[in-house]
């Protein structure tokens, strides 16, 4: 395995600064998505300022501060239980702020829902569950609607587009098999392809690598990174362990009881950064194939080293 | 039987110059559709237990109406539809964290059914004359269907059709997805409080026919027939609508001719047709 690089140049100075956001990105098909430039100019499709939340009257986390672009791959990051899903639940508007502010595609979070595209934390299908993985991508264009789908010019536009979402993440030869019988890596496939669906310009995983094994948490990391930036999306992807999304992040948001950091994952994940973060001694340590392993950490077990097995 | 050959349509003229086999298998036909649709939702999101509760209840509405001297269907509606809404206040318990769970609380229903069993039981020991009706509330009688009845069923069934088929989609998305449902604003909740009224309605009209022991014959095992030969959700929902009233005919057929009696007739042709659906699924599988 070749190293990941971490570090990256995403301005380059020669950068014209009135891009068109939808400009592509000036990537060889061969370029590694590190080689991709984000353009500094592509709109803002979450901007959170100095957020805080409650929970039963107890702050879950306060002083959140980030902002994610058209095309750039955010991670939330953080131990278990220090609400990284609560902050996707602020996003999708589901949970309000109690202090700061939270824009979402320029107006507030849970306005613009058919623009989000969400894929909660798994959530196995019931193995008996006997409907096809199309049926469950088209729910997520068409699901929240009223009434029946009828045959029809609409009808063929909707199947269409399915089709499409299930060719870009690669499952078109297990889509027509129930759901309930397919891999988890192949239900994750699909379960993003029903995000995908609508055609959103936000897209919140929450951990979809999850549950998955080495092989697949590698391929569904590419192919999230792959949709973020040839399709132009703002990806927030909660994480429970950062080295398989590690050399595709423009941004981490580092969770942790004391308060939070966001920037790159160079500027964040650090000793330095941490340990102010946990208010304790914690160390970050690069293996020699880049990953990344924290130690000495209030919760050991939990964080970026319990899958690195290689 | 004679070694006259008879046609089906001979058959058919036959029994239907008698009005109460008309009546029966409108009824019938008309449960068959109402609770082939219900019955798919249910087997789909996994609430057959609290169908079966709903079910039973029917047995002391309608020994509770007769004791009150109201008409059988008002004990029925009226009992079923208020265990559905006590059913779905136990269920999908919102969590802190606001996932939505629709587990079934099994011990909540398991608690209602003892009790509904209990009550049917008391009721029937106080309407000491209901004693010789008591085998065809359990198991059914296609013998005493009433016009009246069968106009209601009509009524019924159009009402709870209609409400799922403008529920469909979202009810199924609120099915496969709760959490992705309630983040596109379908209220989830709210929906299951609404199926599980309208299971309740459907169970309501189908004990009309097969008795509350029996439900099941055409609540479920359509509907999971349907599922073994298809995963596409409408054509499932074809299927186990024809499924359950092709069974109703044949088995009012059969009974007609047989000393035996309807309800046997009718859930061991909806068994028969479940496992050879269940074997041509298997053998399609394998064979992939």
């Amino acid at each position: 395995m070749n190293p990941v690089p971490i570090v990256r140049g995403k301005t380059p100075p020669d950068a014209s600064p009135d891009a068109s956001p939808d400009a592509s990105p000036e990537a060889s098909p061969d370029a590694s998505p590190d080689d991709v430039t984000v353009s500094r100019e592509a709109p803002v499709v979450v901007q959170v300022s100095d957020a805080t939340v409650l929970l039963g009257g107890r702050a879950v986390w306060s002083g959140v501060s980030a902002r994610v672009r058209a095309g750039e791959f955010a991670a939330v990051l953080g131990p278990n239980g220090v609400g990284k899903s609560t902050l996707v639940r602020v996003i999708l508007g589901m949970q309000p702020v109690a202090a700061g502010t939270v824009e979402v595609l320029g107006g507030p979070p849970g306005r613009s829902r058919g623009a989000v595209g969400y894929l909660p934390q798994r959530r196995a299908f019931h193995p008996g569950l006997r409907i096809r993985g199309v049926d469950v991508v088209r729910l997520g264009l068409d699901g929240h609607r009223w009434g029946l789908p009828l045959p029809g010019r609409r009808a063929r536009a909707a199947q269409a587009r399915v089709e499409e979402v299930i060719g870009l993440v690669g499952a078109s030869d297990y889509a027509r098999r129930p759901i309930g019988q397919l891999s988890g890596g192949e239900q994750q496939r699909l379960l993003i392809a029903q995000a995908l669906a609508p055609a959103p310009r936000l897209l919140l995983l929450d951990e979809p690598l999850d549950s998955l094994d080495l092989p697949n948490q590698s391929a569904v990391a590419a192919l999230i990174a792959r949709i973020c930036r040839e399709q132009q999306i703002a990806v927030l992807m909660v994480a429970h362990d950062v080295n398989p999304i590690l050399g595709y992040l423009d941004q981490v948001i580092y969770l942790a009881e004391g308060g939070a950091a966001s920037g790159s994952p160079q500027q964040v994940i650090t000793t330095e950064t941490l340990s102010r973060l946990y208010g304790t001694s914690v160390e970050v340590l690069r293996a020699s194939d880049g990953r990344l392993v924290v130690v000495g950490h209030p919760e050991p077990a939990a964080l970026h080293s319990d899958r690195h097995h290689r | 039987m004679t070694a006259t050959a008879w046609s089906p349509v001979d058959v058919l003229r036959e029994m239907w110059s008698l009005p109460f086999m008309v009546n029966a298998f409108r009824a019938g036909t008309l449960v068959a559709v109402l609770a082939g649709v219900t019955g798919w939702f249910m087997v789909a999101r996994r609430q057959t237990f609290a169908g079966h509760t709903l079910s039973v209840v029917g047995f002391p509405g309608a020994a509770g109406a007769v004791l009150l001297g109201v008409p059988v269907w008002v004990g029925y509606v009226g009992f079923t539809v208020v265990t559905g809404l006590v059913l779905s206040r136990g269920s999908a318990g919102g969590s802190a964290g606001g996932s939505v769970g629709r587990e079934e609380d099994s011990a909540l229903i398991g608690t209602v059914q003892a009790f509904a069993l209990a009550c049917g039981f008391w009721f029937v020991v106080l309407y000491a004359g209901l004693l010789g009706g008591t085998t065809s509330l359990l198991f059914g009688s296609f013998l005493a269907i009433t016009t009246g009845q069968v106009t209601f069923l009509l009524a019924l069934t159009v009402a709870v059709v209609a409400v799922l088929a403008v529920l469909g989609r979202r009810l199924l998305l609120a099915t496969v997805d709760p959490a992705v449902a309630q983040a596109r604003g379908v209220p989830v909740r709210a929906l299951d409080a609404v199926f599980l009224v309208l299971l309740a309605v459907s169970v309501a009209a189908t004990v009309q026919v097969t008795g509350a022991l029996l439900v099941f014959a055409l609540l479920v095992l359509p509907a999971a027939a349907a599922q073994r030969l298809t995963a596409r959700p409408a054509l499932a929902v074809a299927m186990s609508v024809l499924i359950g009233a092709a069974v109703v005919w044949t088995a009012l057929t059969v009974a007609f001719f047989s000393p035996y009696p309807f309800g046997f007739w009718l859930t061991a042709l909806a068994f028969a047709v479940y496992v050879a659906a269940a074997a041509w699924g298997r053998t399609r599988e394998r064979a992939r």
